[in-house]
């Protein structure tokens, strides 16, 4: 409740320091002309050295890092007090062997898209495991099942996307492509119409992020379409029913502290925190159209992304991925939990930022898009915290050696060469437990 | 006795002398004795030149065929390929075989160019029957897309022409002369942006034809959003991909410098296109490579001292067909990124552990063909003997997609020495 109230506070404070109004009107001529550089808005380059993101996700950490139970005081629970990590808050969270047993398809016998399609094996073989397990299909989630579907139908290697999210749209309930464009086209008259303050903290975030991004500058002008329509997308409210976070409210000029006049601000009621567009931008190698890329981002983003900056006690919330990440880590790597803890470097301040922005930007590509198909597939985010744990398993022999925090980050700077399928697969099912 | 490897260049480039100095190479100067030149395209025609020429000796290797030009010069390039093209037609391979358009069916790879002002005449009967097209004007002796332009009207070429002759000041030699290419107008675009392949090529040796193909090649986005408007013709940020030109414009990001690894635009492709294309797409790429470098291979001089790589340019249509644009003899070192420094600072490594074996000094006599682990990110892209006994119809078989093994699997083991499933 406090933080949702500093966010809106320092956005209004922006506002009033700036002042820019939270929306207006464009003139006529000023809808004439975006209009017409809609595709490519990335040309543009308005001042906006004076805007800054409303908060960072280290800001973010430190919210969660003061989160206590009030009910939970001097708790009697002997082994949560044990818990020597950032995150004070008992949740339960899986371990090991319940982690084994909910991702059991990416056991170390079943064949894997991401590992065994990159090897030597004949294509027949690999073909007939997979179609092995598209028949087991018994992932209890209901995107699985057409997913699952899909992989019988067509053989591996044939199939004309390098990995299941591009099937994200068939396991959509149906609304035809037309509509989607209809619905897309709406909403971008809606951004011609009015301004939004918003609109300049998406403009800075993008150039921030995207923009100077090696994989993802080729799509900048994509994301603004996508992220500006977002923010008057007044749909994505509706997550809020099952989120336990509120939206930031504003009130019409004159007007203010009169319920009848609050209305949610932005239109979505998301603000977006620094490094927001990198939710979008790996979708962009998979949707060519607009309409497209931006119905699968927001389906995206009610079902899984608002978990990663929202509060609450849910199994994918941020606040349970990080504990789960610190419990692996103590539990299974306790040496080199210890270790880091002693020289100051909590592992939680370096893998945070990856689990907030779901690894986009720091992975590569193809391994983030297997990654986020995984969490399509098992509707899972806790699969963020198993990678991010196992990264640092990885890299434990080199952060044994390190004796301060920015080595430490120095030893986890680059993830761009990691392979996430065999990462998962040795540290949830290859190590000695 | 086995001594180090003593070296000289005329181009000062830390990836070059990075990685000389890494292998514990002697820097000595040019008049005195080399074992390793890395020289630039005009120290190359003096070394060869009828009357400064002076013989190598075995232990010498340079970076560049005495003659590279026939495939490095715009207007060489395509006279070589037409020349190709009707060689193997007139033997009746089925390499040269025409669709019901008179059109090559898979030797049409290069667009539609002419020589001027010699061919002035044939080009005025070209432009005549396609009036709306657009035209791009080389000059074929200058690199990093200086002295191009694009026209669309006969009437920018008369006055080209009348320029350049009431000009007092322009010399009319060869240097001057310029190609004119019809404009690939359909490119694919990528976020809506125009781009190019750089490619890199290693050839070792051209009789018999051995060449390499360099995994790490990069796109090169135009800043500015593709629009094929004629109103923008004179607007080169929106044509030309060259990094030399697009240096220069304000969008200019010195991060990534509008470059996009290969493998970006293959998982782009596939996820967009499908696999099945982009396979398809990536094997007629390195057919067209392959290609050019036949149509030069009678002519260049297979001087056993020397090895080449070359850098390709390459322009993808919206119906994901390839067109060689053109290739370059001193594809550029300079290291615009932090990437493209690691990228460039690998490429001369692995160039120089196939051209120089195990970094000691070379016996040009050697039989040029490395071993596998020596090749880095370089991979066999066709070599001429091992193709031996594959005639040129098994050749287009593949090529045509048409079933090579049993099952018709696209199986890699076959062809595990050469790159392409077409050879």
């Amino acid at each position: 409740g406090s933080w949702e109230k500093r966010i809106l506070k320092s956005l209004n404070s922006m506002c009033t320091e700036l002042s820019i109004p939270l929306a207006r009107k464009r003139p006529v001529a000023e809808q004439k002309e975006l209009l017409n550089k809609w595709n490519e808005m990335g040309t543009d380059e308005p001042d906006l050295s004076l805007f800054r993101p409303v908060y960072a996700p280290k800001d973010f950490l430190e919210v969660l890092i003061n989160l206590r139970n009030p009910n939970y005081e001097n708790g009697d629970s002997l082994s949560f007090r044990t818990h020597l990590g950032l995150i004070q808050v008992p949740l339960k969270v899986k371990d090991i062997p319940e982690l084994k047993e909910f991702f059991v398809e990416l056991g170390l016998n079943t064949g894997q898209l991401g590992i065994d399609d990159s090897t030597q094996v004949p294509p027949e073989l690999f073909e007939n495991e997979h179609v092995r397990i598209g028949q087991k299909g018994n992932v209890g989630s209901d995107i699985m099942l057409p997913r699952e579907l899909h992989a019988i139908d067509i053989p591996l290697l044939q199939r004309p996307c390098p990995t299941n999210l591009t099937c994200l749209g068939e396991c959509l309930p149906k609304v035809s492509d037309r509509l989607d464009v209809l619905y897309y086209e709406q909403l971008k008259t809606n951004v011609i119409q009015h301004d939004l303050l918003v609109d300049s903290l998406i403009y800075k975030d993008v150039k921030l992020t995207a923009s100077n991004d090696d994989y993802y500058f080729v799509f900048e002008d994509y994301l603004y379409q996508v992220l500006l329509c977002f923010s008057r997308d007044t749909s994505v409210l509706g997550h809020f029913a099952y989120n336990s976070a509120s939206p930031p409210k504003s009130y019409i000029r004159g007007k203010l502290g009169l319920e009848e006049y609050a209305v949610f601000y932005p239109p979505n009621g998301v603000i977006p925190f620094h490094g927001f567009s990198m939710y979008v931008a790996p979708l962009c190698f998979l949707y060519h159209e607009p309409s497209k890329l931006y119905r699968i981002f927001r389906e995206m983003y009610v079902r899984f992304f608002f978990r990663l900056h929202s509060i609450s006690s849910h199994p994918s919330g941020i606040v349970s991925l990080c504990l789960l990440f610190e419990t692996l880590l103590q539990t299974y790597l306790p040496q080199l939990f210890y270790h880091l803890r002693e020289i100051g470097a909590q592992p939680l301040r370096i893998s945070f930022k990856w689990m907030v922005r779901a690894f986009s930007g720091y992975l590569a590509t193809d391994q983030l898009l297997l990654l986020w198909d995984r969490i399509l597939g098992y509707n899972s985010l806790e699969i963020l915290a198993v990678l991010a744990a196992a990264v640092f398993a990885f890299r434990a022999v080199n952060l044994m050696e390190v004796t301060s925090l920015a080595a430490a980050e120095a030893v986890l700077a680059d993830l761009s060469t990691l392979k996430v399928m065999p990462l998962l697969q040795i540290f949830l099912f290859a190590t000695v437990t | 006795m086995a001594g180090k490897v003593k070296w000289v260049t005329d181009i000062e480039k830390s990836v070059l002398i990075n990685n000389f100095e890494k292998r514990g190479w002697i820097q000595v100067a040019e008049n005195e004795d080399w074992n390793f030149y890395w020289m630039s395209v005009q120290t190359i025609r003096n070394v060869f030149s009828v009357e400064t020429g002076y013989r190598l000796s075995d232990d010498q290797i340079v970076n560049h065929f005495p003659n590279h030009y026939e495939l490095t010069r715009k207007d060489l390039m395509v006279k070589n390929i037409k020349r190709y093209r009707k060689e193997l037609e007139k033997e009746g391979s089925p390499l040269a075989e025409k669709d019901e358009n008179g059109k090559y069916l898979y030797l049409d790879f290069v667009p539609v160019t002419y020589m001027l002002p010699a061919d002035y005449n044939l080009f005025v009967e070209e432009f005549r029957k396609s009036p709306s097209s657009t035209w791009i004007m080389k000059p074929c002796g200058k690199a990093q897309g200086k002295g191009i332009f694009l026209i669309n009207k006969l009437s920018q070429i008369k006055k080209w022409s009348r320029d350049s002759k009431t000009s007092s000041f322009v010399s009319q030699s060869t240097k001057e002369a310029y190609v004119i290419s019809l404009y690939i107008s359909n490119p694919l675009l990528i976020g809506g942006r125009k781009f190019d392949l750089r490619l890199y090529v290693l050839v070792s040796t051209y009789r018999p034809l051995r060449c390499y193909m360099y995994k790490l090649g990069f796109c090169r986005f135009c800043t500015v959003k593709y629009t094929p408007s004629t109103s923008e013709l004179d607007n080169m940020f929106v044509h030309l991909t060259n990094v030399a030109i697009q240096k220069h414009g304000d969008d200019y990001n010195h991060i990534h410098g509008g470059k996009w690894t290969v493998s970006n635009l293959r998982l782009y492709l596939e996820s967009t296109r499908g696999r099945e294309v982009t396979s398809k797409l990536f094997d007629e790429i390195h057919w067209i490579i392959v290609q050019s470098l036949k149509a030069v291979a009678p002519v260049i001089n297979n001087d056993k001292h020397c090895f080449e790589c070359y850098g390709y340019d390459i322009i993808i249509d919206d119906r994901l067909k390839p067109w060689l644009i053109e290739v370059n003899a001193s594809p550029s070192l300079t290291s615009s990124t932090a990437n493209d420094r690691i990228l460039k600072y690998n490429l001369i490594n692995d160039t120089l552990n196939i051209a120089v074996p195990n970094g000691e000094i070379p016996d040009c006599k050697w039989n040029k063909s490395p071993p596998k682990e020596a090749l880095g990110n370089y991979e066999i892209l066709y070599d001429e003997e091992l193709a031996q006994g594959d005639g040129p119809e098994r050749e287009l078989r593949s090529r045509t997609g048409q079933p090579l093994g049993p099952k018709g699997s696209r199986s890699r083991d076959s062809g595990r020495n050469v790159l392409t499933t077409w050879k």
